[in-house]
């Protein structure tokens, strides 16, 4: 699309999601779906068009399924689509990966259905969430037509093609657009009318459809299996309708065109008509080739082209040939994706043949047969912009160019990569004269992009400028950083890559200025608006002098508003977002009117429904934004003498000061290939090095109130709270921030109790304080734990925890094994990027406490899968001596399956090292091989003394000759006890996940499965799962969940030879301890199941631990251990841990935004549900006290 | 018998209706409450301030954390979906208006000024037929003094009164300097009736813990003297009616409160305890003790131990503490 662009007032902003999500939900009336990122707010939105009673073409609302996972989202369309229904779903990535199967069912029994793909990079040596066409292209063969869009209107426009088409050729179709880039961007599209959908569809075609459809009426039979005799030919019948599907195609293209001046074709060219060098590139990339040659050709008078594929599947031989100019000579074929070991990349491949064929069937028209390179280029949204298309026509251009090539990365190791200026100042500028662009550097938590969005809103109403807006997030939970790409312009914009020279600058969080390089990408004479704190007169002094120095360069116009003080004021706390957004148009004049006025329309707008005290605030805060906002005069020499700070300290490892410092200040992508490990394997404890500060306020401990109770420590989610021991003459040279108390307990009598807090890593939640019992009898409001600004008490925390870590650990044999001593073991997870407030990651720092030196850790996907492993650094770190967790992540639906190999290996290999001792015996000391052979305990002492041993045959292996011993040399270290655990959180475990958690704990083994059960598919952004309770309202649940929560722990118990536990950390610490104890010294399958408060349940966390308390006492989470071991010691088997229900649950519910909205939208339902919710807990609790009371018939 | 009343303009069969409480959540419960005989059903109080901090704790906890994290730009549906204002009572106003026939008696508890009259409106257009005003303030703050306090009261009375149509009480703590004086303040505002008194969550202190902790727990009939004195001071010297409330548990209870001067006597604890059907037994028995005792109607009895007409209205207005040492001389 791009020749009939019409005027912007018929336009409506939306993203791809959005268009795609439209389209399918109008013309489907079954849609099964599942979370997976970028895909997930289609379904996210069908769900809620539904709810709100949205109908389709038809006139009926569709039906919505969430299934278990895609392959059951595949499974169930696959049987709707069989019983006659249209029938769509979404997906991207792994997730389209278990859809294969069905794919080929559906295509292989001609059955019309589209399905639509917000295209994702597929895990391979990283998972990664952004865009590339991997997982498209891995469905190739699968029968599906595959139909690319590259722009939001096109995700529209190609969504509905698709669907008619689908009816026609009886052939189905897989429709994608680039994840993030199309996904995501908010852009102008011409929305479709209803009439468009009716000519579009022949209802003919459907009747045909239903009339195919399974019916005991007319039976059928499908799906029969085949022998060497038919199968072939039967497979070859379904041939025509492949070859008739494109032409089909484009006539649904040619009659859309018709009614929406939106012409397209199978493959459509622009450039100069007699090119000679030509891009051929699907999706996204499409569209920036497209630009950068039509600029080429107009500006430069070359004579290039671009073509966009779109019909990528059935490929359409003579209407590509035809597509392209005789006088091409060069042709370059750029690929979304790697196929390792080929000839080449798909689509090159396919071009290459294309071009073949035609020569050969007499059908080519060039001058000359066309030289065709191939290229790969934006893999995982690598940024892909009119420089490096310039770049690939410049190699087209030489008399040699690269056969193939990569494009967008300097490859120092293959050489694959053709040079480029990836320099800001020299990027080939071709959006059109007037282009506005504006760049937004913000905090999550600061509602910078919200505004964006809002902004985008209110100029595409107001003026009649076209506007794009892209965000960039970073993969932290906390404290995250966005960066608003905002473009206008009186022409449409396309431009599917990020600003690289923006008028506008403005910086809402003002520590980002020392983080990353804010001014990188101003143009000369740029706008730059800080939200800076304090008076404008210490503006200028307090930045770096690098950023000094750049606004002098650029001569930039600075100003300056204290954002955070004017929101504070307005009563919106941390949200910046309307100060800033009021003081952008103030400073760029986008809008010709009144500018505060339209904006407080748009407050209106978005709260007024709501909240006349929100909007209140708000109006507030725009009157007094433009009476804060300043101009700082830029004097003509740099001052500062403080520059930013480098992104990790002298002291960090080579790897972390070569690479992950450049990934951290943001300039990952000048990395060369060479930087990195050739296997996606990183080094560990590289979290510390980071220094984040986003705490304002931080804790501060006031020893005379501490009573050593350590449940700070224990609660804190990122690790920042130390507790240890140390001899007093340890602390002679202590700095005064370092205080102490004398040791209350005999383990470490006449010892000294430190307890050291890093501010930089606190993200401040305040469950520390929450929980601290310490009170001042005088005053019980002063704890011994306080929240007090950073900027007050930073420097002692820091300095006395720089002291502590210095100290020596405490001895772990020393280490009594209960709630309050175990925070004297070092935590081996730290400073992740987890939520302020996480309800996981406290039990994943204790397991590492606990276990961390010999744990192995398999992850699922998710939550624990993001924090746990996503670049820059990585949080599990190791001890003194090397030893800590190894930690990995295969895939979401596959980790109990990958835990049990891990342990099935190790038993393995210690079988194997065992058999080996057994062989060498009389070569080495007879009591090393018999205490080798016999000491296996798992315990502290046990594993200290086997690893010693080990420590003695390994030089004792070095000095026998043979194989024997070479072998038993490598895999001695599997002697000693690994304590193989398995991560994951609830839509892992009860769904997507549940059939190999099933039979893995069926299977005996020695795992130790910890589930986070945060009730909701949190990492998504909050989908219901079979874990989410009843009444409690989720994405695909928003009228509250009417079924009750599964009960795993239950279902698990019912082998009889499981570990099974429920614990709540937040209620009670000792009981989750002495869970973790026994579940890993089982030796057998242990389910523990965590109680994880979650930001998706909508209330603020520094309520979480009250909040675990009264889902236990409440009895929505009962605490009980159920441990086999009770059993064949005669006893009873389960132990419940928490006593009868005594507090209301519908207090408990009250509490979480997740099940107030029911309540305030339909209490009479809320009601019945909260009754059915009372119910089901004392159900649980009869079932559970009925199985602890339960006696053994036989008397065991 | 005649038991019929006047109250807030309405002519009822009886005094007796339900309280201010949450037992008319529940729709069924009000039927069950209307089959026992209710005269009017009194809704338990919109809370302004509840709203209001639900609401924005809603609003913050589903835009806090949004559009940060690039896979979850949100992690809650969109508000857009709920109702997270006053609709949910309102709604239940007009479910509890097509349930019953009885007049149906809204109650509203407000902080703003605004809050106060938007709300009311809302309660009057959502199809209620009077209104009662929750007033309570604790004016913890040393610097308030009484009058500031009580022209709050009527002020907000005022001003509600001039926004509806619908007949309007208000139903007001003991905790006045001088309560009579209050209730002419308020009576000039054109109020329709007062109700006699409020019950309180008081706070409690957890002496392990060292937290406060709010309780509050159902009323005996100790608690109806408190409300017999100042019915009887109000009694025929106020244009507006009468509500008794608190404190009503048996038919001696009701009795008592309406020889003090009550038009309405409203009961909560009671019917918790007992269930809905505890209503019409106190009707009945209030009946059959009219009758037992020979009263003609309901009407002769009203007011008949009120300050005007009791034998010893000394009683009443000197306080017991001087009728119990005089017992003792």
């Amino acid at each position: 699309m791009v020749d009939n662009v019409a005027t912007r007032d018929d336009t409506t902003l939306m993203d791809g999601n959005l268009a795609a999500g439209w389209v399918a939900y109008r013309c489907s009336e079954v849609i099964a779906i599942y979370p997976i990122t970028p895909a997930s707010p289609m379904g996210e939105l069908a769900d809620e068009w539904a709810s709100a009673g949205k109908k389709n073409l038809w006139g009926d609302v569709p039906r919505i399924v969430e299934m278990q996972s895609e392959a059951g989202a595949a499974g169930a369309v696959h049987g709707a689509l069989q019983a006659g229904a249209l029938a769509t779903t979404y997906t991207a990535s792994q997730g389209l990966l278990l859809m294969i199967p069905n794919l080929y069912k559906i295509a292989g029994e001609l059955t019309p259905f589209v399905l639509h793909v917000a295209a994702r990079t597929l895990a391979t040596h990283a998972l990664s969430i952004f865009g590339d066409h991997s997982d498209v292209m891995a469905c190739r063969q699968t029968g599906m037509a595959l139909l690319a869009s590259s722009t939001v209107q096109e995700a529209q426009d190609m969504a509905l093609i698709a669907h008619a088409a689908t009816l026609q050729s009886r052939v189905p179709f897989l429709h994608f657009f680039d994840g993030f880039r199309t996904s995501h961007e908010l852009n102008g599209a011409v929305p479709l009318k209803d009439d468009d959908y009716r000519a579009m569809l022949d209802e003919g075609k459907i009747d045909e459809h239903r009339r195919r459809g399974l019916s005991p009426d007319r039976p059928q039979i499908r799906g029969t299996a085949q022998n060497p005799d038919v199968f072939f030919q039967a497979r070859e019948a379904g041939q025509p309708f492949y070859d008739a599907c494109p032409s089909i195609v484009q006539a649904a293209m040619d009659r859309l065109g018709q009614r929406t001046r939106r012409s397209y074709r199978l493959f459509d060219y622009h450039g100069h008509p007699a090119a000679e060098r030509v891009i051929v590139v699907m999706g996204s990339g499409a569209e920036t080739v497209r630009e950068t040659a039509m600029y080429l050709q107009r500006h430069r008078d070359e004579r290039v082209g671009a073509v966009t594929v779109r019909l990528y599947r059935p490929f359409a031989i003579n209407d590509f040939v035809g597509t392209l100019p005789g006088t091409v000579r060069a042709i370059a074929v750029l690929d979304r994706t790697k196929e390792p070991g080929a000839v080449g990349d798909p689509l090159f491949l396919d071009v290459v043949a294309a071009l073949a064929e035609a020569k050969a069937t007499g059908d080519s028209h060039f001058i000359a047969d066309p030289v065709v390179i191939g290229g790969r280029y934006g893999l995982s949204s690598k940024e892909f912009t009119p420089t490096m298309v310039r770049a690939v026509f410049d190699e087209l251009g030489r008399e040699k160019p690269k056969r193939r090539f990569t494009i967008g990365i300097n490859d120092d190791v293959g050489k694959s990569s053709l040079a480029f200026d990836g320099l800001p100042g020299n990027q080939l500028d071709i959006n059109p004269p007037g282009t506005i662009r504006a760049l937004f550097f913000g905090l999550g938590s600061d509602g910078t992009v919200g505004a964006n969005k809002n902004s985008l809103k209110i100029i595409h109403e107001e003026t009649g400028l076209h506007g794009q807006g892209y965000f960039v997030y970073d993969s932290r939970k906390s404290g995250a950083s966005t960066v608003s790409h905002l473009r206008f312009s009186p022409e449409p914009i396309c431009a599917p890559y990020l600003i690289r020279t923006a008028g506008f600058v403005a910086c809402h969080h003002f520590p980002l200025l020392n983080q990353m390089n804010v001014l990188e990408h101003a143009a000369i004479g740029a706008t730059v608006l800080l939200n800076a704190p304090g008076s404008a007169n210490e503006v200028w002094a307090s930045l770096p002098r690098s950023v000094q120095q750049e606004a002098i360069d650029k001569k930039v116009k600075l100003w300056a508003v204290d954002a955070s003080d004017v929101a504070s004021e307005a009563g919106l706390g941390r949200r910046t977002n309307t100060v800033m957004q009021t003081c952008f148009f103030a400073l760029s004049g986008i809008l010709k009117g009144d500018a505060v006025t339209q904006i407080k329309h748009a407050i209106d707008k978005s709260y007024g429904r709501h909240s006349g005290e929100i909007v209140r605030r708000n109006h507030a805060a725009v009157d007094a934004a433009l009476s804060h906002l300043v101009e700082i005069s830029v004097p003509a020499l740099a001052t500062a003498s403080h520059d930013r700070p480098p992104a990790v300290p002298s002291h960090a490892p080579d790897f972390v000061q070569k690479v992950t410092a450049l990934i951290l200040g943001g300039h990952g992508d000048a990395l060369p290939v060479s930087a990195f490990p050739v296997d996606g394997t990183w080094p560990v404890g590289t979290a510390k090095y980071e220094k984040r500060g986003i705490a304002t306020e931080v804790p501060f401990w006031h020893p005379e109130l501490c009573i050593q109770c350590n449940k700070c420590a224990m609660v804190c989610p990122h690790s920042v709270i130390r507790v240890k021991a140390c001899a007093p003459e340890a602390l002679a040279a202590a700095p005064a921030a370092m205080r102490s108390l004398d040791y209350k307990g005999d383990e470490f009598a006449g010892a000294k109790y430190l307890l050291a807090i890093s501010p930089e890593d606190c993200t401040g939640c305040t469950l520390c304080v929450a929980v601290c019992p310490g009170k001042d009898k005088a005053n019980p409001k002063r704890k011994s734990l306080e929240m007090l600004p950073i900027s007050a008490v930073g420097a002692d925390n820091r300095a006395a925890f720089e002291y502590y870590l210095t100290l020596p650990e405490v001895d772990r044999l020393k280490v009594p094994l209960n709630v309050k001593q175990v925070q004297l073991l070092q935590p081996l997870f730290e400073f992740s990027g987890a939520c302020a407030g996480c309800g996981e990651t406290p039990y994943i720092k204790l397991i590492t406490q606990l276990f961390g030196d010999r744990a192995v850790i398999a992850n699922a996907t998710g939550c624990s899968s993001i924090y746990g492993g996503n670049l820059p650094t990585t949080p599990y770190t190791c001890d003194a001596n090397g030893r800590g967790p190894a930690w990995s992540n295969s895939l979401f639906e596959d980790n109990a399956e990958y835990g049990f190999g891990l342990r099935t290996a190790y038993d393995q290999l210690a079988a194997q090292a065992r058999s080996g001792l057994e062989s060498l015996a009389g070569l080495l000391p007879e009591r090393l091989v018999a205490e080798l052979l016999v000491g296996t305990g798992r315990d502290e002492v046990s594993i200290k003394a086997q690893r010693e041993r080990v420590a003695e045959l390994k030089p004792a292996l070095g000095a026998i000759d043979g194989i024997t011993a070479r072998r038993l040399l490598e895999i001695a270290d599997n002697l000693v006890p690994r304590s193989v655990w398995i991560f994951g959180g609830d839509g892992w475990a009860y769904d997507i996940g549940f059939g190999g958690l099933d039979h893995v704990i069926a299977s005996g083994a020695n795992v130790n499965i910890l589930v986070m059960d945060t009730e909701v598919y949190s990492n998504t952004g909050g989908q219901q799962s079979k874990a989410t309770p009843l009444g409690a309202s989720a994405k695909f649940a928003i009228a509250g969940r009417a079924s009750a929560k599964k009960d795993l722990g239950m279902m698990a118990m019912s082998y009889g030879n499981v570990f099974v536990a429920q614990v709540a950390f937040g209620s009670k610490d000792q009981q989750t301890v002495r869970t973790l104890l026994e579940a890993e010294s089982y030796d057998g399958p242990s389910l523990v199941i965590g109680y994880s408060h979650c930001i998706a349940h909508g209330y603020d966390l520094s309520h979480g631990l009250d909040q675990q308390k009264l889902a236990v006492e409440s009895g929505h989470w009962p605490l009980y251990r159920y441990d086999p071991r009770r059993l064949a010691a005669g006893e009873k088997p389960l132990v419940l841990d928490s006593g009868p229900i005594k507090a209301k649950l519908a207090d408990f519910m009250h509490n979480e935004a997740r099940f107030r909205v029911v309540e305030g939208d339909n209490p009479e339902r809320y009601k019945m549900l909260l009754k059915r919710a009372e119910a089901e807990a004392r159900l649980r609790m009869d079932r559970l006290r009925f199985v602890a009371d339960f006696k053994e018939p036989h008397g065991k | 018998m005649d038991l019929t009343t006047r109250y807030l303009g309405f002519e009822l069969p009886h005094p007796l209706m339900p309280g201010a409480s949450p037992m008319v959540d529940d729709i069924d419960t009000v039927r069950r409450l209307e089959d026992a005989g209710a005269a009017a059903i009194v809704m338990h109080s919109m809370f302004e301030e509840q709203i209001k901090r639900d609401r924005l704790q809603t609003l913050r906890a589903a835009e806090g954390p949004a559009d940060s994290f690039a896979e979850a730009l949100s992690y809650f549906p969109s508000l857009e979906n709920f109702k997270l204002g006053p609709e949910r009572y309102l709604e239940h106003v007009a479910k509890i208006k097509a349930a019953v026939r009885v007049p149906v008696i809204a109650s509203l508890n407000g902080v703003s000024s605004e809050g106060w009259i938007d709300y009311a409106r809302l309660i009057e257009q959502a199809g209620a037929d009077a209104l009662e005003l929750n007033v309570y303030f604790v004016a913890a703050n040393l610097d308030d003094s009484g009058d500031a306090v009580d022209n709050r009261v009527v002020d907000i009375t005022r001003q509600v009164k001039e926004s509806v149509r619908i007949p309007v009480a208000v139903k007001l703590s003991p905790y006045f300097s001088a309560l009579g004086g209050l209730a002419r303040r308020l009576e000039a505002t054109g109020i329709d009736g007062f109700v006699l008194f409020n019950r309180f969550y008081q706070p409690d202190l957890d002496i392990d813990l060292l937290e406060v902790v709010p309780r509050l727990e159902l009323s005996s009939s100790q608690e109806l003297r408190l409300r017999l004195r100042w019915l009887a001071i109000l009694s025929g010297r106020v244009r507006p009616s009468l509500a008794c409330s608190g404190g009503v548990h048996n038919v001696a209870d009701v009795v008592k409160a309406v020889m003090a001067g009550a038009h309405a006597v409203q009961v909560v604890s009671a019917l918790l305890m007992h269930g809905p059907d505890h209503l019409a037994k106190l009707r009945t028995g209030l009946a059959e003790w009219l009758e037992a005792h020979e009263y003609e109607s309901l009407g002769q009895m009203r007011g008949s131990m009120d300050l005007a007409r009791c034998p010893n209205p000394v009683a009443f207005e000197r306080g017991n503490y001087m009728a119990v040492l005089n017992s003792w001389s």
